[in-house]
């Protein structure tokens, strides 16, 4: 056990990312299905297969450090420490929503909880998570900023701009590339122009890091090196998450680009029955146990479900507002 | 040492001294940095080159506030952009530079997808406090990629603010509200205007946003333009005096928000509108300030509006060519006649 559990977690903290990586998957899981029951308007992008990162990431971070996130991002506001009644009165476009009904999926932001909000353009969060640490670091604060993007971002301009800026200011900003290998039906492998694009960073001089996306532990361990590496002053870093989207990039996608007996190999390698597997077996909780986290998350998403169904759809009213401060 | 990370209350205004249009900004920008040290400034070459900025804006800030404060950055229009809005979604309150507002179409994501909408789609739980600047217009031959004028783009953008001072006085004052201001207000300067001189209020000199000024008085036509174009009216208000046309001058100083009460007040009183702008004349903002007088106020119109634009075409190099795309003071005496007679 004492090998085996990373430094900075204690049995409890890993219950609870158990419990998270369930309740995202839950949440996906229950967002596909009122799409295409016609309650949700807009699309929705599935996180599921990739719960290990957003979770092994968001536990290496303290409640007072950021995260910026993509258009794939309610895993990522979970782990953040999201409300997912909240989320889900978002997703229905309810009043009572995070963003009042405005911002629906993509736009899903929990300032105060240090979530910079999802972000429905590619690699828009970029220069916003490294702008956000250049504000801690010129206030004298050790705060960190997490910057999730998807490999389809490892090729627009800003990643650039901004990993130059953050080398040469050293910013404290960890960019987690999330390379679930498509960018809607563009491979990784054929669009970026190296195999792994860890090696970007040494373009950069700072460190890259891969670790396996499919381990929440290893995810763990990585970024918390690198948060670590940010909050002693010692500047950003890249890390790439190698993972899988187990569903379409969003709900209506055709999926005619890829094989699904490539699929099912990612699948045999998921990572929540990987995790509940890893603790049971090292005495954390018992299947009963996990069982009954299970039951709990369904719960509690399925009451998210009936807040945001009972809740009020916004007043007309209410259109104008919050355009300016 | 905990650094301070809350504004001093403002001091008031005091006094008056000559100052050019480019020392004014530059007294704005350095009186509230000591006022509020979450206020920094970043760009290309604000900090080293000349003692700060190409046109002297930011000049000496470096050596009082220091390179964390008054960053040069590499040539990254959209990370300066973007960096400034995550810093100020972060707390900060960034004033970010572009050295010419032509180089702000590198930078357009950040401003129009992020900055203008974070608040609106966060539902409101956001603040972003940002200033963007650049210097804009034409007439110095820098030729179509350094001479445009932009402000028409960002007016279209709902959640952005526009600000295009004319004058020296207000130059500081509208910066000082734009910084102080917890929205992006994109801060459009005129290149021709940095060596500019006027009177200028010392200490706390606040212009607010959206309040137009009255730069002349005259009771048979109003010319309502910005920059550039308030100067080269008053120069043709001169002209028309000596044929008894008294032209009443509006500067908006603010596109967004747009004091409309101060245009329809005016014509109301003349009963005719010139508008004028050196940016193109097709879809800038003239025909937005022609479309809602007539829409509030159609019936005060004595004559149809008319526009003094800059023509359709890429400012070219040439003196005579440049000349020709631009609006000149005849221009505005021409339409002004027009519309009188």
């Amino acid at each position: 056990m004492v090998d085996w559990l990373p430094a900075g977690l204690d049995p409890g903290r890993l219950r609870d990312m158990l419990r998270t990586m369930l309740a995202i998957r839950q949440f996906d899981q229950r967002a596909l299905e009122l799409y295409r029951e016609g309650v949700m308007r807009g699309t929705t992008h599935p996180y599921i297969g990739m719960e290990g990162v957003a979770v092994g990431t968001c536990a290496a971070l303290r409640p007072g450090d950021r995260i910026t996130s993509t258009h794939r991002g309610h895993g990522h506001c979970l782990a953040k420490g999201g409300d997912p009644r909240l989320m889900m009165a978002e997703l229905l476009g309810k009043a009572t929503g995070y963003c009042k009904g405005k911002g629906g999926s993509m736009h899903i932001a929990d300032v105060d909880a240090g979530i910079l909000g999802a972000n429905g353009i590619v690699g828009g969060g970029i220069g916003l998570a490294t702008g956000a640490a250049l504000a801690a670091q010129l206030a004298g604060r050790d705060e960190v900023t997490v910057c999730f993007f998807g490999d389809g971002a490892l090729n627009q301009g800003v990643l650039h701009e901004s990993a130059n800026l953050a080398a040469i200011w050293n910013l404290p900003v960890v960019y987690v590339c999330e390379n679930n290998q498509y960018a809607m039906s563009a491979r990784a492998d054929k669009f970026t122009s190296v195999p792994d694009p860890t090696v970007r960073a040494s373009a950069y001089g700072f460190p890259g890091f891969s670790c396996d996306g499919m381990d929440v532990l290893a995810v763990y361990r990585t970024v918390a090196d690198a948060v670590a590496r940010a909050r002693a002053g010692k500047g950003p870093s890249l890390v790439v998450c190698v993972t899988y989207r187990f569903f379409g990039h969003h709900v209506g996608d055709p999926l005619n680009y890829r094989d699904p007996a490539e699929v099912d190999v990612w699948r045999a390698r998921d990572p929540i029955e990987r995790f509940r597997r890893e603790l049971i077996e090292h005495g954390v909780m018992t299947g009963e146990q996990a069982d009954a986290l299970q039951a709990d998350v369904v719960r509690e998403i399925e009451a998210a479900i009936a807040f945001a169904r009972s809740s009020p759809e916004p007043e007309v009213d209410t259109l104008m507002e919050d355009i300016y401060a | 040492m905990s650094q301070p990370t809350m504004p001093a209350p403002p001091a008031a205004a005091v006094g008056t001294r000559t100052l050019t249009y480019a020392e004014a900004l530059n007294e704005a920008l350095r009186e509230e940095m000591r006022r509020d040290p979450r206020v920094f400034v970043m760009g290309e070459d604000v900090a080293v080159w000349g003692g700060g900025g190409i046109f002297g804006v930011t000049k000496g800030l470096v050596e009082e506030f220091g390179p964390q404060r008054v960053r040069d950055t590499p040539i990254s229009e959209e990370a300066i952009a973007a960096l400034a809005v995550g810093a100020a979604v972060a707390g900060a309150r960034p004033v970010a530079e572009f050295m010419y507002v032509d180089f702000m179409g590198l930078a357009m994501e950040p401003i129009v997808n992020q900055a203008a909408k974070i608040r609106y789609m966060f539902g409101g739980k956001a603040r972003v406090p940002v200033v963007f600047r650049a210097q804009e217009g034409a007439g110095r031959g820098n030729a179509a990629q350094h001479s445009q004028s932009l402000e028409a783009w960002f007016c279209h953008i709902p959640g952005l603010k526009v600000v295009t001072p004319s004058t020296p006085a207000d130059a500081k004052g509208l910066l000082l509200s734009a910084i102080r201001d917890d929205n992006p207000v994109v801060f459009l300067e005129h290149k021709v205007l940095y060596a500019t001189k006027g009177p200028v209020p010392a200490g706390d000199y606040v212009v607010p946003l959206g309040v137009a000024r009255r730069a002349r008085e005259g009771q048979h036509a109003t010319f309502v333009g910005i920059h550039t174009m308030v100067h080269k009216a008053l120069a043709a208000a001169e002209a028309l005096a000596g044929e008894g046309i008294e032209l009443e001058i509006i500067d908006p100083r603010t596109l967004v928000p747009f004091d409309l009460d101060a245009v329809i007040a005016s014509v109301r009183k003349t009963g005719r509108l010139v508008v004028g702008h050196e940016a193109y004349e097709r879809c800038g903002i003239g025909a937005e300030i022609i479309a809602q007088v007539a829409g509030a106020a159609f019936d005060a119109l004595d004559a149809p509006p008319v526009r003094v634009c800059g023509r359709n075409v890429p400012v070219p190099y040439n003196a005579r060519l440049e000349a020709a795309a631009l609006p000149q003071a005849e221009d505005i005496a021409a339409a002004v006649r027009q519309v009188v007679a």
